[in-house]
């Protein structure tokens, strides 16, 4: 019997097949005679591998078990080439929905309650009978039929539900202002514009849920311009234009909704109507302000304007607006259906229910999380995070996106809350946590939300447009090694003067990073001015590599592998790093098999 | 000949954009983002074809020209330079910073020989930052024209990149 070493399986699924997998095969087996390995490979047909809507044409390698999808038969001669060759998995032709499924959203770990995000990963998003089989669109139906739109915003503010996109303002205390404010129409508006690094709690209920965010709407619609007369009939959905995906899956939502009468005129037989636009933003992170988003879904530059006025008061097109976030929204459904107390029984005295946060960074579980508020760091860290990898300490979490601050080791066991988190010097934001080991170096953070925010400052005013860009230039020199006496205090200044005098939250908030690091890992900002180190090792001017003697076998590699060729020695003797040649690029430390190459400061 | 048809080309393209969108100021940026997707970039003559055909003649110009280079200007998305056959946008936000984009970025620069920012002068590649893809969990993240890259190393971006042409 022939002995192969591989085995590869082509899915001949009738989609496949009319997907060309037939002339992939044929391709592939006279590849396979042309490099003379028809005698090592053997090319079997198999039935369905993964969804041939999705993947089709697709195989898998055995022994390794890779999947291969989407291919065609020009694909071969390179995979041929590369995997049965050279035996390098081709990771292009690999399936990237497999990688997306799911590193974001496991199943729920320890302490975590899912309210918002109970319905991702377990509801087809594009199939509004999945939907409603979930209990949806009962709440917007006990609204329009049961309740006043009084009791609506009695309701929600029984329930504590504070905004999640950032400040934590009540949400239907929004809501009441609105309504109370004259003018014939008004609007909703949802801010989904999740521009904050870190933070996609947004986009994952767009893409798993979007109906509970209609839903949501549809109910704060009724509780702002609802009752005798309909002064609240339009809403827009705000959505960044790099989550294509979630505009694609709420579009569909939409249309779902409209054609059973959930959104459009006389909602389920009541005299309500409402209905919902997307707009979809063109990348611009101050959008996420709210009057520079309404400013933006009016077509013109992104940019904020003073307040007041209010939205509440004048918004989008001069008209009464409310805008609240995707969460914000989501949680609404299931406050009106299972009642204020319910959702006042979790979370802290002032900050009720759970909370989505997106876990990025050092730790062993990233991806997205829901607790209840009141919940200590280190429980996230440690029992839902899993812990720092590698078995590394714990340095910092940076909670609340770049206009958010560090937090330290000694605010671990801080519960996490609105005003717990402000007073600590960070804000809750809309939910990113980076997470941070021994190896950063917090000069270096701080260096880079600044290099964010003066990026993304719009220019309108005066002390975010050329503020942020003075800190910058300091922190620069700082990570440089050029950092001069005085430039602590320097920086401290500037930063109260763009927190204090910015004309939005942008600018107020781009000096956190700055301050918080200061103000929690001064000691650093001090070796770098004053010893010229850097204690992370991380910040270029200020390390060098050294090649250890007792250790260096004399292998070459480094000196093979150094661009700038700045490592020489003998074969079988240590070699040496000409340190004015060096770039501190660290390829020789990577490449080393032996740890015979260490970083100093 | 080049130019003109690029002109009539430009012309079908706002048309389009036009009638899907419609002729209203709130529409300006879809309309953009439509003639940006279509060439790669928003060209001088796209801006003229936009105010002309939204404008009723006689009627005072509700959109100027320099609005809607205001716009191209203001978002990200939008460019009014011409663009690489290839686009590779580098997540430059603190996640994937953390998560070994670092050593990502310099690799990126050393194999492209660009900045951020530059077009190769054979027009095979754009290299240009973005912000956070809301994909960090898997960071760092690339992302080449529409495919997105996560959990990228360094060593796999010669892989990454020889499947473009």
């Amino acid at each position: 019997m022939a002995f192969f070493r591989t085995h590869v399986l082509v899915s001949v699924d009738p989609e496949c097949l009319k997907r060309g997998a037939h002339q992939v095969i044929d391709a592939l087996n006279d590849e396979l005679v042309a490099q003379g390995l028809n005698d090592e490979i053997q090319v079997l047909e198999t039935s369905r591998i993964g969804d041939p809507f999705v993947f089709g044409p697709d195989m898998v390698v055995y022994p390794e078990g890779v999947h291969y999808a989407n291919l065609s038969e020009d694909d071969i001669p390179y995979l041929v080439q590369e995997h049965f060759l050279k035996g390098r998995v081709v990771e292009k032709f690999r399936p990237r929905e497999a990688a997306k499924t799911d590193e974001e959203l496991g199943p729920p770990k320890a302490k975590e309650v899912r309210v918002v995000l109970r319905n991702c990963g377990k509801i087809d998003p594009t199939n509004i009978e999945d939907y409603i089989a979930v209990d949806g669109y009962q709440a917007l139906g006990k609204a329009v039929s049961e309740m006043t739109p009084d009791q609506v915003i009695d309701t929600v503010i029984a329930s504590g539900l504070r905004g999640r996109g950032g400040a934590g303002f009540l949400a239907a205390k929004k809501w009441m202002l609105c309504r109370e404010n004259p003018g014939e129409q008004k609007f909703v508006i949802c801010n989904a514009d999740e521009g904050d690094p870190g933070a996609f709690m947004n986009r994952r209920v767009l893409e798993g849920d979007p109906h509970s965010v209609i839903e949501g709407m549809a109910i704060a619609a009724y509780a702002i311009g609802g009752g005798e007369t309909n002064r609240c009939k339009q809403g827009y959905i705000y959505c960044r234009a790099e989550y294509p995906i979630a505009v694609q899956t709420l579009e569909i939502a939409i249309q779902q909704a409209r054609s059973l009468g959930l959104l459009g005129n006389n909602i389920l037989g009541s005299n309500f109507s409402f209905d919902l636009e997307v707009r979809m933003g063109a990348g611009a992170f101050v959008c996420g302000e709210e009057t520079a988003l309404m400013a933006s879904i009016e077509g013109r530059r992104g940019e904020p304007r003073p307040r007041p006025p209010f939205p509440a008061q004048s918004g989008l097109w001069d008209s009464p607006s409310n805008i609240n976030n995707v969460e914000t929204y989501a949680n609404v459904p299931q406050i009106i259906l299972r009642g204020s107390e319910w959702f006042s029984s979790m979370g802290t005295e002032k900050s009720k229910g759970t909370k989505t946060f997106a876990i990025a960074g050092d730790v062993i579980n990233t991806g997205l999380i829901e607790v209840p508020l009141g919940i200590t760091l280190r429980e996230i860290v440690y029992d839902v995070g899993g812990g720092i990898k590698d078995g590394k300490a714990f340095k910092a979490v940076q909670s609340g996106g770049p206009m958010g601050g560090c937090l330290s080791a000694e605010y671990l066991d801080m519960p996490v809350d609105y005003e717990s988190l402000n007073q600590a010097g960070s804000m809750m934001g809309s939910g990113g946590m980076i997470i941070m080991d021994e190896d950063t170096c917090m000069v270096d953070i701080a260096r880079f939300f600044m290099e964010f925010t003066q990026d993304e400052s719009c220019g309108k005013c005066t002390p975010c447009r050329v503020g942020t860009r003075k800190v910058l230039e300091i922190l620069e020199r700082i990570s440089a090694g050029e950092g001069r006496n005085g430039d602590i205090e320097l920086l401290e200044d500037l930063c109260s003067q763009i927190q204090t005098t910015s004309l939005c939250g942008l600018g107020a908030g781009a000096p956190t990073p700055v301050i918080s690091t200061l103000k929690q890992f001064r000691h650093e900002y001090e070796a770098h001015i004053y010893e010229k180190r850097c204690p992370a090792k991380v910040c270029r001017a200020l390390i060098r590599y050294e090649i250890l003697d007792q250790i260096c076998t004399g292998c070459t590699v480094c000196a093979r592998n150094c661009p700038v060729e700045a490592i020489s020695g003998e074969r079988r003797q240590p070699h040496k790093i000409d340190l004015d040649t060096c770039i501190r690029c660290g390829i020789c430390m990577q490449v080393c098999n032996f740890n015979a190459v260490a970083v100093l400061s | 000949m080049q130019a003109t048809a690029l002109d009539q080309n430009v012309q079908a393209v706002v048309n389009r954009a036009i009638e899907t969108h419609g002729k209203s100021r709130e529409a300006m940026i879809a309309i953009l983002s439509d003639v940006n997707d279509t060439f790669g970039y928003i060209p001088t003559e796209a801006f003229q074809e936009i105010t002309r055909q939204v404008n009723s003649p006689g009627e005072q110009a509700f959109v100027s020209q320099s609005q809607l280079y205001g716009l191209a200007t203001f978002y990200q998305m939008l460019s009014t330079k011409p663009m690489g056959r290839h686009v590779i946008r580098f997540c430059e936000s603190a996640p994937c910073h953390v998560m070994g984009g670092r050593v990502l970025f310099q690799a990126l620069q050393d194999t492209l020989s660009l900045l951020p920012g530059e077009t190769s002068s054979n027009g095979k590649w754009s290299f240009v930052l973005t912000s956070c893809l809301g994909v960090c969990g898997v960071g760092p993240v690339l992302l080449v024209d529409d495919d997105i890259y996560g959990n990228v190393t360094p060593e796999q971006l010669p892989n990454i990149l020889a499947g473009y042409d």
